[in-house]
């Protein structure tokens, strides 16, 4: 992305964000509440229009491109807060996501197995309403629903808010496996302790605009810059 | 294999199944068992607005679409035929052109409006309907040299559907075998089929899809899914569906107008059915209909029956007034949400669960 500016309804959100992701790697977006996090994503994957400037994926100028036709890129998105849709079962939010298969029969069983071995609920659930599902339950179908196919890039809101440690731990072996397979991996998190065990890149907002940029092992070791942007040290 | 004609879609609850087992039988020996005509009508009626109601559940329950123009292609297939029968004479040709053009305009307008307008907002898209409903409705009574204009057309259909055309002299405990016979069968058969066409539909990815749609249309964009496509889709489905119930209906009647088949009455009709009945579950589009259509039949009756039974108690006779079925009819309607704000099927379906 390259001096995005996202404007939502009279509110200027994104003030020329600047930000690479680049590949194979885990890029964390931090930052207070508010400094622009969710739009950036939200902008990413064109559900909120960049007012200004571009967004490039693989070289290819996508500012342009409709959601649609991004996700059907190779990008799969997590939205926050346990975005599963409640009428339809487990299966069919796992089946809407992988557009190669039309039915259930049709989708890779060795990664399906493996989705299932994450996230026993998942498999313990498969035919009931999502809606009425636990909350980190939700969050274990919507990450699910994400990794069901080989995605070129994941983008997370905030996975891990309201889950339980033991829940958190599924979750970080999950995506350690997505990134070890090659997906690209852009996270916004807030559990620091679990983000850190993941991430390649930070990035820090602050008021809709990328205020640092840095590998995370520099970030680490910076705890000046931690201070300043986070007000606490890692 | 009931199972697979169902597309796996089960009742789920053994209350609603006992009660569409029932209805399924009785609609089935109709012509054998009801009393009157009038009950016969009643009946076909039933079937036809399962068809109607059974469609506009595919927009609104499944896709989340509010449209109030979904009386205009129940119109447009009533007219189709009316039209080419008018014009062209009994013929079966006559009927199935007249159809099939029907279903042609059908698809057109639904599409067009769909294009349109599906991109602003649910409220301005309802309004778009309303309006072109309004309009052809206008239209559907200026153009009288067409469509017969308030009067609307009687027409004729080929011999075989005819009510005085007997195909088996027998006349057992006083039932008629036929054209009307045979024509109720017509109606029942393309219902049923239609009804588990409607069930294959909703049940398919592309049903998930459309709830996924209903229920946040910006998550169904993120996992890749152009949601214009779909709703637009939806509606041209929807809008087929609706006009192949109109030309059932005119097959029955042999008559149509535009307060048969135009009216905004009928439009709320739907609505209410579909609200009493249960969004989202055909199953709610079934027992919707025969509540709501048996009342509009026989509230009446029942009305005048208690008032008589009343007769010397203060005020109460006045109030059970065969003249205020409709007071009685909204007070259900208001009890109805009340109890069932998911509607009856909802509510069975619920307390399985």
């Amino acid at each position: 992305m390259a001096g995005v500016h996202t404007h939502i309804g009279a509110y200027h959100i994104l003030h020329g964000v600047d930000l690479v992701v680049p590949k194979g790697q885990v890029t964390l977006l931090l930052g207070r509440n508010g400094a622009g996090k969710t739009t950036t994503l939200r902008t990413l994957m064109g559900l909120w229009a960049a007012s200004q400037g571009s967004i490039r994926w693989n070289g290819q100028d996508i500012t342009a491109t409709d959601t649609a036709s991004r996700a059907r890129l190779g990008v799969g998105y997590v939205p926050e807060s346990m975005a599963v849709f409640a009428d339809l079962t487990v299966a069919e939010n796992l089946l809407l996501a992988a557009h190669k298969a039309s039915r259930m029969e049709d989708v890779d069983a060795q990664r399906l197995q493996w989705i299932k071995q994450l996230f026993p609920a998942v498999e313990t659930f498969w035919h009931y309403p999502a809606g009425k599902l636990s909350g980190g339950q939700k969050q274990m179908v919507a990450v699910a629903r994400a990794v069901i196919e080989p995605r070129e890039l994941l983008v997370i809101d905030e996975p891990s808010k309201g889950l339980a440690p033991a829940i958190v731990a599924n979750l970080l072996e999950a995506l350690k496996e997505v990134k070890r397979q090659g997906t690209t991996i852009l996270l916004v998190e807030q559990n620091l302790a679990f983000a850190r065990r993941l991430g390649d890149q930070v990035a820090v907002m602050e008021d809709g605009r990328i205020v640092h940029a840095a590998s995370q092992a520099d970030f680490i070791a910076d705890q000046a810059a931690q201070q300043r942007y986070l007000g606490l040290s890692l | 294999m009931i199972s697979r004609l169902l597309s796996h879609d089960l009742p789920n609850s053994r209350a609603l199944a006992f009660i569409l087992g029932v209805l399924f039988l009785a609609l089935l020996f109709a012509p054998f068992w009801v009393p009157s005509i009038k009950a016969l009508n009643l009946a076909a009626k039933v079937l036809i607005f399962i068809l109607l109601v059974a469609s506009f559940d595919l927009l609104l329950g499944y896709t989340g679409i509010v449209s109030f123009a979904h009386t205009m292609f129940f119109g447009i297939g009533a007219y189709g035929v009316a039209i080419a029968t008018n014009a062209w004479g009994p013929s079966w040709s006559a009927v199935i052109t007249g159809a099939l053009a029907a279903l042609g305009l059908s698809a057109l307008l639904a599409l067009a409006i769909a294009l349109f307008s599906l991109r602003v907002r649910a409220i301005f898209f309802a309004m778009i309907t309303l309006a072109m409903a309004a309009a052809f409705q206008t239209l559907a009574s200026q153009l009288s040299e067409i469509t017969g204009g308030e009067d609307g057309l009687n027409f004729r259909l080929p011999e075989l559907l005819n009510p005085s055309t007997v195909w088996w002299e027998g006349n057992p405990f006083g039932i008629n075998f036929n054209g009307k016979m045979l024509t109720y069968y017509l109606i029942f058969v393309a219902v049923l089929l239609l009804f588990l066409a409607l069930l294959r539909i909703v049940n398919s990815p592309f049903g998930s899809v459309l709830k996924a749609i209903r229920e946040n249309e910006f998550r169904a964009e993120a996992l890749g899914y152009r949601v214009v496509h779909f709703r637009a889709l939806s509606s041209v489905l929807s809008a087929l569906f609706a006009t192949a119930a109109g030309v059932l209906l005119a097959l029955w009647l042999r008559y149509n107008g535009p307060d048969t088949s135009l009216s905004f009455e009928i439009m709320l009709d739907i609505l209410l059915i579909l609200v009493i009945g249960g969004m989202g579950s055909m199953y709610g589009s079934i027992i919707g209909t025969v509540i709501f259509i048996l009342a509009q039949g026989y509230l009446q009756d029942l009305l005048r029956m208690a008032s008589g039974l009343a007769k010397g108690i203060p005020f109460l006779p006045a109030l059970l007034s065969p003249d205020r079925w409709l007071l009685w009819l909204g007070l259900m309607f208001v009890l109805a949400v009340y109890f069932f704000p998911q509607g009856i099927v909802g509510r069975l379906r619920d307390k399985k669960q």
